[in-house]
């Protein structure tokens, strides 16, 4: 029993040192530097491509995620970020190319394979998807109770720990429906983390949350990937936030990568679509106006019509 | 032209639909060893379709009994017989009313809240990220929501059938006057455990297995929309109720031909 149990403590002492984790001076928030994505890759993409009813939503994805690095994936909505995810997760499977996660390709594992695999991986849905018959308590011991035999005393001791780390031990009684969006966020984030997974995705993190818990979140990602050594794979269109806390960023759009680099590089990226993004202007390559005929002819032929 | 490919179209669309919906009734029977190994979860499904189901069963199967003493009572006596108003009642109660009727009013009631639950857990994306947590949600989620239903659905039309009694009796013996010994005697001599008892207990078994299995394929099946939810809960009051009678009168027509 202790061999099983000995795993969830992994990275958890760092982490539990602080008891005001939030406040801890050990980890630096802004952009990590040195980053050298050549480091042993936990998550290879070569080649993607992902059609969905004969529409091309990922055209030759190419992508690496080195162990113990936040990388973000960014893109206005729609340009096929969440569906990255989902393929390096196993819930899709690619037209083309692969996707190598811990040196598997995930497309070609059976179903048992593919739930090995995932025991390994924790994410994090864009609005949490907590199980809303189950308490904060019961939702994050989930996974330890279908997956370990662990006993209940020992569970309830993670689950504390968990939930201790994302500032919300005092809630493990409430039910989700009890929860605000903030909350409900850290306690999937707890949940994600359950099982010390050596993967962490977050599907649009950011998204919806007010101010203080945003920040919450974004240094809760940080913090978590550190002290777990996992990587962290985030999906977001959140810049600001998402800039502080990532090594690295991959801008997609239209389903394809338009830039690559590290935080730094982005912020003071001269490609028009990058700039356009990470500066929130309102008109550039995305643009404004929704694709239609030309403003004037409309007014013409209004003012024929009328006579 | 156009009209008949689309009629084509969605023919061929609702067989598709119709294999979809049996291969997925195959992976709820193979992944059903959960809901056998961990009993608390299927104990847990018995409880919200059935034990929550108790009220309207009941008050129904009081009500549906009432009637048929009174409109029994007032056939019966044209003939001079009242005295079989008892077998009557249960007669019709155990063979027929009872299992459909409750089919019924579980369909409405547990069938669209299975539905609508697993609709939400989709939209909801709670099914996407059991997945990803290595559970299957079929195994997790469906298997003891369909075994709930099914093992809760012979219990409520027994109960419905035994209520409906006590409404005939209340009605005819009680209000009318009807006397008891013979409504009592002349039930317990006419009504066959095998004939009548065992084949009402087999049809509503089988109504059990279509509401639910209707139930749990049309939320697992939804659009991961507020609308896609609300049109499979539409679909699923709808379709079991239709297979319900389709089914009534196939068993019926099997169970009790020249009896």
């Amino acid at each position: 029993m202790w061999a099983a149990f000995t795993p969830f403590f992994t990275g958890w002492c760092r982490l539990m040192g602080d008891p005001i984790l939030l406040e801890s001076p050990a980890v630096k928030l802004t952009g990590v530097p040195g980053v050298n994505m050549s480091q042993e890759l936990l998550v290879e993409i070569r080649d993607l491509n992902f059609t969905y009813d004969g529409r091309p939503i990922l055209t030759g994805i190419n992508m690496t995620i080195p162990r113990g690095k936040v990388v973000a994936v960014m893109g206005s909505s729609g340009c096929g970020k969440t569906t990255t995810l989902r393929l390096i997760g196993g819930q899709l499977k690619p037209t083309s190319g692969e996707v190598r996660v811990g040196g598997q390709v995930v497309h070609e594992l059976d179903s048992d394979g593919l739930y090995n695999l995932r025991r390994r991986m924790g994410m994090l849905f864009q609005f949490g998807a907590l199980f809303t018959d189950m308490s904060v308590y019961d939702n994050i011991a989930f996974q330890m109770r279908e997956h370990t035999d662990l006993p209940e005393a020992l569970i309830r001791d993670l689950v504390m720990m968990k939930l201790h780390a994302v500032g919300l031990r005092g809630a493990h009684t409430l039910m989700p429906a009890e929860l605000s969006g903030g909350m409900a966020r850290r306690v999937a984030l707890a949940r994600a983390i359950a099982l010390d997974p050596m993967l962490i995705m977050y599907d649009e993190p950011f998204a919806g949350l007010d101010p203080i818990s945003l920040s919450i979140v974004g240094e809760l990602i940080r913090k978590l990937t550190d002290a777990l050594g996992a990587s962290s794979i985030v999906v977001t269109h959140d810049v600001q936030e998402s800039l502080k806390i990532v090594d690295y960023v991959y801008f997609v759009s239209e389903g394809k990568i338009v830039a690559e680099g590290t935080a730094e590089e982005m912020k003071h990226s001269e490609v028009p679509y990058v700039h356009q993004f990470v500066w929130g202007e309102a008109d550039g390559p995305v643009p404004f106006q929704y694709p239609s005929r030309p403003y004037g002819e409309e007014l013409m032929e209004g003012a024929v019509r009328r006579g | 032209m156009r009209a008949l490919s689309r009629l084509g179209r969605q023919f061929t669309g609702r067989i598709w639909r119709l294999g979809y919906a049996s291969r997925f009734f195959l992976a709820i029977l193979l992944y059903s060893g959960t809901s056998l190994r961990r009993l608390h979860l299927t104990v847990r499904e018995v409880y919200f379709t059935g034990v929550l189901s108790l009220i309207i069963i009941l008050v129904s199967g009081l009500f549906v009994g009432m009637v048929l003493g009174l409109q029994g009572y007032d056939t019966l006596q044209r003939y001079g017989s009242t005295e079989a108003l008892g077998v009557l009642v249960s007669l019709s109660l155990v063979r027929e009313l009872g299992p459909v009727v409750s089919a019924l009013l579980f369909a409405s009631r547990a069938g669209s809240a299975i539905t609508a639950e697993i609709g939400m857990m989709k939209a909801t994306e709670q099914l996407s990220a059991m997945e990803m947590m290595a559970v299957d949600p079929i195994a997790r989620v469906v298997a003891p929501r369909f075994w709930g239903g099914v093992i809760s659905m012979p219990l409520l039309a027994a109960l419905f059938s035994a209520m409906g009694i006590f409404g005939g009796y209340l009605v005819g013996v009680q209000l009318i006057g009807v006397d008891e010994g013979s409504f009592w005697s002349q039930m317990q001599a006419s009504v066959d455990f095998r004939e009548d008892i065992l084949n009402g207990v087999i049809k509503s078994f089988v109504f059990g297995i279509i509401v639910s299995w209707v139930a749990v394929f049309e939320g697992y099946d939804a659009e991961p929309t507020a609308e896609g939810v609300s049109g499979a809960t539409t679909r699923t009051v709808v379709t079991s109720s239709l297979a319900i009678l389709a089914a009534d009168f196939i068993l019926t027509a099997f169970m009790f031909t020249g009896t």
